[in-house]
């Protein structure tokens, strides 16, 4: 990744861009404080799968519109449903939807991009023109048009959200791919007349996993501000199933008088984003081969 | 350089063609009969044979598409499956709305961003720019549209200064639009203004390092003349792909603060017309959004060129 890297959508941009933060001191900071904000969310979502506080669901007529108390650490919404346990319950779908959308891709996005990376001529432009006219269609766009065409819900919106995400891998990968196949020992191996999937598998594929890991990364964070704001435009995840996106825009009635409806789950896609996006920017420090030297 | 421009268009005339056809795909061909997706299941054959006239979905679908580009080419985005009105018109409208709410936000974006984003490179180790840096980072995970229930909150509903929502054209009332538009704007530039200056302060800390700088620095020139004699336009590269690419996403991003501030942009329209499973006002709206990404990412290319000679020569 000589000359590229990726930028806040995930899109690759020049390394002018990204490359100064990585030089500069505390990159190790990011990381722990990244990897901590990611593990407070994924212990969130984990402890909600065997416990949380209240059924998150419930409606408590009597409890509604509670502030923060020794009761409801985070209070109540407008049904006296326990905020806390929502927002535990929402971080798995977070999770569930980062996961899928990230993970689709990644499984199309970098075999497309080690292709590209591997074949060049038009097969490779053709590879790349295509995702082109993909990075036309913002993540949350496709979303949308997705919500028109097959329903509105968590399964069309990661499946639109991984979509949206395949030119970033196919770019990284492509890029990576291009500078391993320049290398010494790529060219032994043609020189021994080893078949392409084999050079893909042995060789391309184990020196371009840390510019995947941080696309991971990066496209998470990107996941979990697109399902919040999908999930606040009401077209992810559908009621009555907790979403952090959704008790944001629930909390628009009352503002000015019960503020923690919209700060808490606000707060939470913040940490969230801010988690997967230092946990990138270390993992690019640590990962990126240029940059072993330099430690 | 001409052939260089020549090869953009192409490219942008290909990509749109390709995007066109992919709408096109994903809203008319693989749901179904729209035919079935506007009246439901349990419309009665006439109705739905009905339907398919009064609408041309009939017609073959290469046909259906062919008319949809011709129209749009001609200005004519076709009309609404749900309420029948003519959509140029109200797209027309709407999309002024959002371009003013994206121009204005990326304006205030830029003007944060590129003096902040200096000065945290220039004074990178001082605590100045430590703060300037840490700042940007969180506000890169900052929803903007949390950013903007939490400025109703307290402008809105706490001190009363503006309107929590709603939206006057600056024609009507210049004074009203003010008021309206302020809010809205300052949550889309806020967050974009973080991921900028995060771009500008990489960029000029870059820039600080190279030969040229130190050149002009030992021509005699102050750092801070250096800096923007010949610094800020080689930052200027990066700056303007990340530009570029944020107002792409601002179009899409404005869908949710406009929810937020009862705003009737594009994007707003939009939403409605996914909630009714208007698919020809869908199909259209998002030709148009994605129209409005690719001559950005054109215009971003072309730029380069103007920008970096080194690009320039490259391309002859």
């Amino acid at each position: 990744m000589s000359a590229l890297g990726p930028g806040p959508d995930g899109v690759v941009l020049p390394d002018a861009a990204t490359a100064a933060p990585r030089r500069s001191p505390g990159v190790h900071a990011q990381l722990v404080v990244g990897a901590l904000l990611v593990l407070v969310v994924v212990a969130l979502a984990l402890v909600s799968l065997v416990w949380t506080p209240y059924d998150p669901v419930r409606a408590v007529p009597a409890d509604r519109l509670q502030g923060p108390s020794g009761t409801h650490w985070l209070g109540t919404d407008r049904f006296g449903r326990d905020v806390l346990s929502q927002l535990m319950v929402g971080a798995r779908i977070t999770l569930y939807v980062g996961v899928v959308a990230v993970g689709i891709g990644a499984v199309v996005g970098v075999p497309l991009g080690v292709l590209a990376g591997m074949r060049g001529g038009w097969p490779g432009t053709l590879l790349m023109r295509g995702s082109d006219v993909l990075l036309a269609f913002p993540g949350l766009l496709l979303a949308i048009v997705f919500g028109a065409a097959f329903g509105t819900g968590t399964t069309t919106a990661m499946v639109a959200l991984g979509i949206g995400a395949i030119p970033a891998f196919a770019r990284v990968a492509r890029s990576g791919t291009l500078q391993v196949m320049r290398t010494d020992y790529v060219l032994a191996a043609r020189a021994a007349n080893r078949p392409a999937w084999a050079i893909a598998v042995r060789h391309v594929l184990p020196n371009i996993a840390g510019l995947v890991v941080v696309q991971c990364s990066v496209n998470y964070a990107l996941a979990v501000l697109a399902e919040a704001g999908l999930s606040f435009l009401g077209l992810g995840t559908a009621p009555p199933t907790p979403s952090w996106g959704r008790m944001l825009q629930e909390s628009q009635q009352f503002l000015g008088t019960h503020d923690h409806l919209a700060v808490a789950p606000g707060v939470a896609v913040a940490v969230a984003v801010l988690g997967f996006n230092l946990l990138g920017d270390g993992l690019r420090d640590v990962l990126d081969p240029r940059l072993k030297g330099v430690r | 350089m001409t052939r260089h421009l020549l090869g953009l268009v192409a490219q942008l005339l290909a990509t749109l063609v390709v995007a066109t056809v992919l709408i096109f795909l994903v809203l008319r061909v693989l749901p179904g009969d729209a035919a079935v997706v506007a009246l439901g299941l349990n419309a009665t054959p006439e109705a739905l044979a009905q339907w398919r006239a009064l609408h041309g979905t009939d017609r073959p679908l290469l046909v259906q598409y062919g008319e949809w580009v011709g129209g749009m080419l001609r200005g004519d985005l076709g009309t609404s499956f749900v309420t029948g009105r003519e959509l140029t018109p109200l797209v027309a409208d709407r999309l002024q709305v959002t371009l003013i709410l994206v121009g204005l936000g990326m304006l205030l974006a830029l003007l944060a961003a590129v003096p902040l984003g200096t000065l945290a490179a220039v004074k990178h180790r001082s605590p100045w720019g430590t703060v300037i840096a840490g700042a940007s980072q969180v506000g890169v995970a900052i929803p903007n549209f949390l950013v903007g229930v939490l400025l109703v909150s307290y402008f809105a509903v706490r001190l009363g200064w503006l309107p929590a929502g709603g939206w006057t054209p600056p024609a009507v009332d210049p004074a009203q639009f003010w008021r309206h538009v302020i809010l809205p704007v300052v949550a889309l530039g806020t967050v974009q203004a973080a991921i900028v200056t995060r771009y500008v302060r990489s960029a000029v800390l870059e820039v600080m390092r190279e030969d040229f700088l130190r050149t002009a620095r030992a021509a005699g020139h102050t750092r801070g003349s250096a800096l923007v004699r010949h610094g800020l336009r080689n930052a200027g590269v990066p700056v303007v792909t990340v530009v570029g690419v944020q107002l792409a996403a601002m179009l899409v991003g404005a869908v949710v603060v406009e929810r937020v501030f009862v705003v009737p942009g594009l994007g707003s329209l939009l939403v409605d017309s996914v909630a009714q499973r208007d698919l020809q006002a869908v199909q259209s709206i998002v030709a148009v959004l994605v129209l409005v990404v690719v001559v950005v990412n054109f215009l971003v290319d072309f730029l380069y060129t103007v920008l970096d000679p080194r690009l320039r020569v490259a391309a002859r």
